[in-house]
């Protein structure tokens, strides 16, 4: 797209600029200011400096609960991504059945988070859960409370069904956005399924696709709810998640300091990732353009 | 290259259609010849954009046939068809280079990589798109689209006709001219059945040998744009072509002659007989281009009012009123205006009746 | 309707996804004995006291109530900035524009934890405690940055040469976005729409802190379900089953816009 060059467009930004500083700078700058001072009480505070982030940044259990976090948003992109195309492209483009699909679709994304938790201790349960019994039944041994794969495999379940159809509603609308003629030209071209995918569907769609990419990657870093309402972070660490770790820490200890710092750092790694991520789309895009 | 004909086609957009109204393509029978240049030429919503999607194959219509050289392709799909589309808007494959787009029809028909050069570049020397050919399309401006559209059509040798949906709608006006040349010339060269839909009347008048002008769903003349110009065939053809369109009063007959606002206007031989035979309400219809001022001492003629002259270069326009009615007449610029009253004078070689809108042959 | 792969393939999905959902309203009829005692595919002894609950006690019903309103607010408030600012960053170049993207979406990477307590403090000097314009705005923290993102998307998808052709033919700008930009981009509005009304409705801990008794909302109410004798179940069920309806309701509102996507007119 040539973009005109143009400084008075900031006036189009304005409200949106003011409207998210209000809520943004102040409260940054509040946790920076704890994050620097050990708080005994109130009115008693003692500057510190660097002290909480090398203890928080030398701590080997936040060193552990990051790789497994890398390990699990990995696997979230590498499977709700291509489902959730497939499934967008699955979905009617006419007719009544766009409402209830879309309806059904939207069910799990608007479930409160807890809840969400609460459900899939039932759930998952082997004596009186559904997915429990029925895997139990067929002679898996499967107790998530137990086993840390079997954990894994619960929390992520549950994440994909939960936000996969983020992925599907996203890539859905993408692709209504394509205008008909291009569908028309690719059938006067004599495209195949294939064809039409890759050199129409696809393209057309990687907007879309970086915004739900980077989305996930950054929702996915951020879980907390869900795994810790059903594991609690376990069994022992195995599910313990950074900001899960996070909480522990903040609540166990109450201390503001050390928990200011612990939030900033955390604030720090998520957007170094998503900005490394988000670099990596940009180079993608850049490269097709040329 | 074909001769496209329409049986007994008509289409409605509903499942159940009650009503003329509900067809969007009135029951027409139709031809296109082989290797001609046309038009079709009409109003938002008169349905010529449905009419092309049918003979395109995108749509498929709820009655008749459609055949090309004989053969009926009604079942068949734009690709089997063999026709070419260019959209309103330019459509390429933005992740290819011009190259590969144009090769990309002929590669799905698994032609040749060697023949696939050749045609390539010849279409592309054609269109003046050779040192583009290695950069991606989508860096390429709207002009330039819209000639890889076009050359995608081109690309297959034996496509049997290009059709066009007002391609020029996202064009800068300077360059639409040159665009405009281009597809004649290629006409010129190829002599391909070009179809070529579009709202404004000087964009068919110029590009087509023949042009169809579509009201209502309804194919309501098929002419040269001198035979649209005078001898419309019906009166939204009168009044769509020609900048101002036809003047139009209601008459009524008195022997050989019209009666408009109680004063005579005498009409071609046998003009009058035929209307009278035929029935239906009249209507009398002139060009400002046909119609005459005298002074007000002339003898013979309708007396009006002058209401206002436009100076507009090289002629003039002249609103004079009759009645409760305007009228419109375009003068040549040297020509004497009379101040206030004039006589208007009425050609009866020009001077045109219609009976329930349709021309009174 | 022909049956393909695809479409089977969608079903078989659309039933996964439907278990859990199914399993709570299972469970949202079920006594908190039964449910624990035995398992049930469906509810032998079904009760609808969880729901009866749920609408009688003015505590649970006020929380819809002040849920959909602060959500409805902060909707509102995110699509209408949202809108001129994806099209200055679709369409301009300034000073400052990448690096404000990117900004714009680092808001939703802080961890709410800590956050709530200089939230609450900022609020309250403001006077706005306990108040649903407060929760709205709170919430456009995030929504806000995600409706620009996404509405940028779309935007950037509309050629350029469709804003000069209507200025060609004499639209005026405000004509030009409202009659031929907008419902070119109609999908992507649907979808900023609802994911806006989705992430605002289902944020507890804001929400929690920023509201004490008159804006309450439904999901602070929600953790008053752990009482001594353990986590109510069936309750939560039947709150969880109630909460989705809004949202239900909101994308199929919106179904139009996000299906119809791409609708070129006669410009």
């Amino acid at each position: 797209m040539n973009k005109t060059e143009d400084n008075r467009a900031w006036l189009l930004i304005l409200p949106v600029f003011l409207v998210v500083a209000f809520s943004a700078v102040i409260p940054l700058m509040t946790v920076v200011n704890y994050s620097v001072q050990d708080i005994f009480g109130p009115g008693e505070r003692l500057f510190v400096g660097s002290e909480w982030f090398e203890e928080v940044l030398g701590d080997s259990r936040l060193h552990d609960a990051l790789l497994r976090q890398l390990l699990f948003s990995g696997l979230v992109l590498i499977i709700e991504i291509p489902l959730g195309v497939l499934i967008a492209l699955a979905m009617p483009r006419r007719g009544w059945t766009i409402s209830l699909v879309l309806v059904l679709l939207a069910l799990p994304l608007l479930v409160p988070w807890n809840v969400i938790g609460t459900m899939w201790i039932i759930f998952t349960r082997p004596d009186i859960g559904l997915l429990g019994l029925a895997i139990n039944g067929l002679g898996v041994d499967f107790d998530h409370t137990a086993s840390p794969l079997d954990a894994w495999i619960t929390v992520m379940l549950m994440e994909v069904w939960h936000w996969t159809p983020l992925v599907v509603l996203l890539a859905y609308a993408g692709l209504r956005a394509i205008p008909d003629a291009y569908y028309q030209a690719a059938r006067i071209d004599g495209a195949t399924a294939w064809a039409v995918f890759r050199y129409i569907q696809l393209p057309k769609m990687r907007g879309v696709l970086t915004i739900a990419v980077l989305l996930r990657f950054m929702d996915s870093f951020m879980i907390y709810a869900e795994p810790f309402v059903l594991t609690g972070g376990g069994p022992g660490n195995a599910t313990t998640f950074p900001s899960i770790y996070l909480v522990k820490v903040a609540l166990g200890q109450f201390d503001l300091g050390p928990a200011a710092a612990l939030s900033l750092i955390y604030f720090l790694i998520v957007l170094l990732f998503s900005w490394l991520f988000y670099q990596a789309l940009q180079n993608v895009a850049a490269g097709d353009k040329r | 290259m074909a001769r496209i004909a329409l049986s007994n086609l008509a289409h409605s957009y509903r499942a159940k259609p009650r009503s003329e109204a509900d067809y969007a393509v009135q029951r027409m029978d139709h031809v296109w010849e082989d290797g001609g240049a046309y038009a079709l030429l009409g109003p938002s919503g008169c349905g010529k954009t449905t009419l092309l999607n049918i003979v395109s194959g995108l749509l498929r219509p709820s009655r008749g046939r459609v055949l090309f050289d004989d053969r009926d392709v009604t079942d068949l799909s734009p690709r089997e068809r063999n026709i070419a589309q260019v959209f309103q808007f330019p459509v390429i494959y933005d992740t290819m280079t011009v190259y590969d787009n144009l090769a990309f029809p002929l590669r799905n028909r698994g032609v040749d990589e060697a023949d696939v050069r050749a045609r390539v570049h010849e279409i592309a020397e054609t269109l003046d798109l050779v040192p583009d050919l290695r950069r991606r399309a989508r860096g390429l401006g709207a002009d330039a689209k819209q000639k890889i559209s076009l050359g995608r059509g081109l690309v297959r040798s034996d496509v049997a006709a290009i059709l066009f949906d007002e391609p020029l709608t996202v064009i800068d006006p300077q360059v639409k001219f040159q665009l405009r040349r281009k597809l004649k010339q290629i006409h010129e060269r190829f002599r391909i059945t070009l179809v070529y839909v579009t709202h404004d009347q000087n964009e068919a008048l110029t590009f087509a040998d023949q042009v169809v002008v579509m009201y209502e769903g309804r194919v309501v003349q098929l002419g040269t744009p001198q035979q649209l110009f005078e001898d419309p065939e019906h009166s939204f053809v009168g009044y769509f072509i020609g900048s101002p369109g036809m003047n139009f009063l209601p008459c009524a007959l008195d022997g050989e002659a019209a009666i408009v606002e109680g004063f005579r206007v005498p009409l071609a031989a046998g003009l009058a007989a035929r209307a009278r035979a035929g029935g239906g309400t009249l209507m009398l219809g002139i060009r400002p281009e046909f119609l005459k001022l005298a002074p007000e001492s002339t003898r013979g003629g309708v007396p009006v009012a002058v209401a206002a002259v436009e100076d507009l270069g090289n002629y003039k326009m002249v609103t004079v009123r009759l009645g409760a009615r305007e009228l419109r007449a375009k003068l040549a610029e040297d020509q004497h205006v009379p101040a206030e009253r004039a006589i208007a004078v009425f050609p009866p070689a020009r001077t045109k009746l219609y009976a329930d809108d349709r021309r009174v042959a | 309707m022909r049956i393909r792969k695809s479409s089977i393939g969608l079903i078989a999905y659309l039933a996964l996804l439907l278990l859990p959902i199914y399993w709570m309203l299972n469970m949202s009829l079920r006594t908190n004995a039964d449910i624990l005692d035995v398992f049930a595919l469906y509810p032998t002894d079904p009760t609808f006291d969880n729901y009866i609950m749920i609408f009688t006690d003015p505590s649970w019903y006020s929380g819809y109530i002040n849920s959909f309103i602060y959500v409805s607010i902060n909707t509102v408030i995110s699509l209408v900035t949202a809108l001129p600012a994806a099209y200055a960053f679709s369409r301009y170049r300034f000073i400052g524009d990448k690096h404000m993207f990117f900004w714009l979406l680092t808001n939703r990477m802080a961890p709410p934890a800590v956050f709530a307590l200089p939230f609450f403090q900022l609020y309250s000097t403001f006077g706005l405690i306990d108040t649903h314009i407060a929760v709205a705005i709170a919430h456009t923290l995030f929504n806000v940055p995600l409706a620009v993102w996404i509405l940028e998307g779309f935007m950037s998808g509309v050629p350029r040469e469709i804003d000069e052709t209507a200025y060609i033919d004499g639209y005026s700008f405000p004509r030009f976005f409202l009659r031929v930009f907008l419902p070119l981009i109609r999908s992507g509005i649907g979808v900023t729409a609802f994911f806006c009304f989705m992430f605002s409705w289902v944020e507890l801990l804001l929400a929690r802190t920023l509201t004490t008794t008159v804006a309450k909302p439904i999901a602070a109410t929600m953790t008053r379900t752990v009482s001594a004798s353990g986590l109510d179940w069936g309750l939560l069920a039947a709150a969880g089953i109630l909460t989705i309806v809004p949202g239900a309701l909101v994308i199929y509102f919106v179904r139009n816009y996000l299906a119809k996507g791409f609708a070129l007119g006669r410009v």
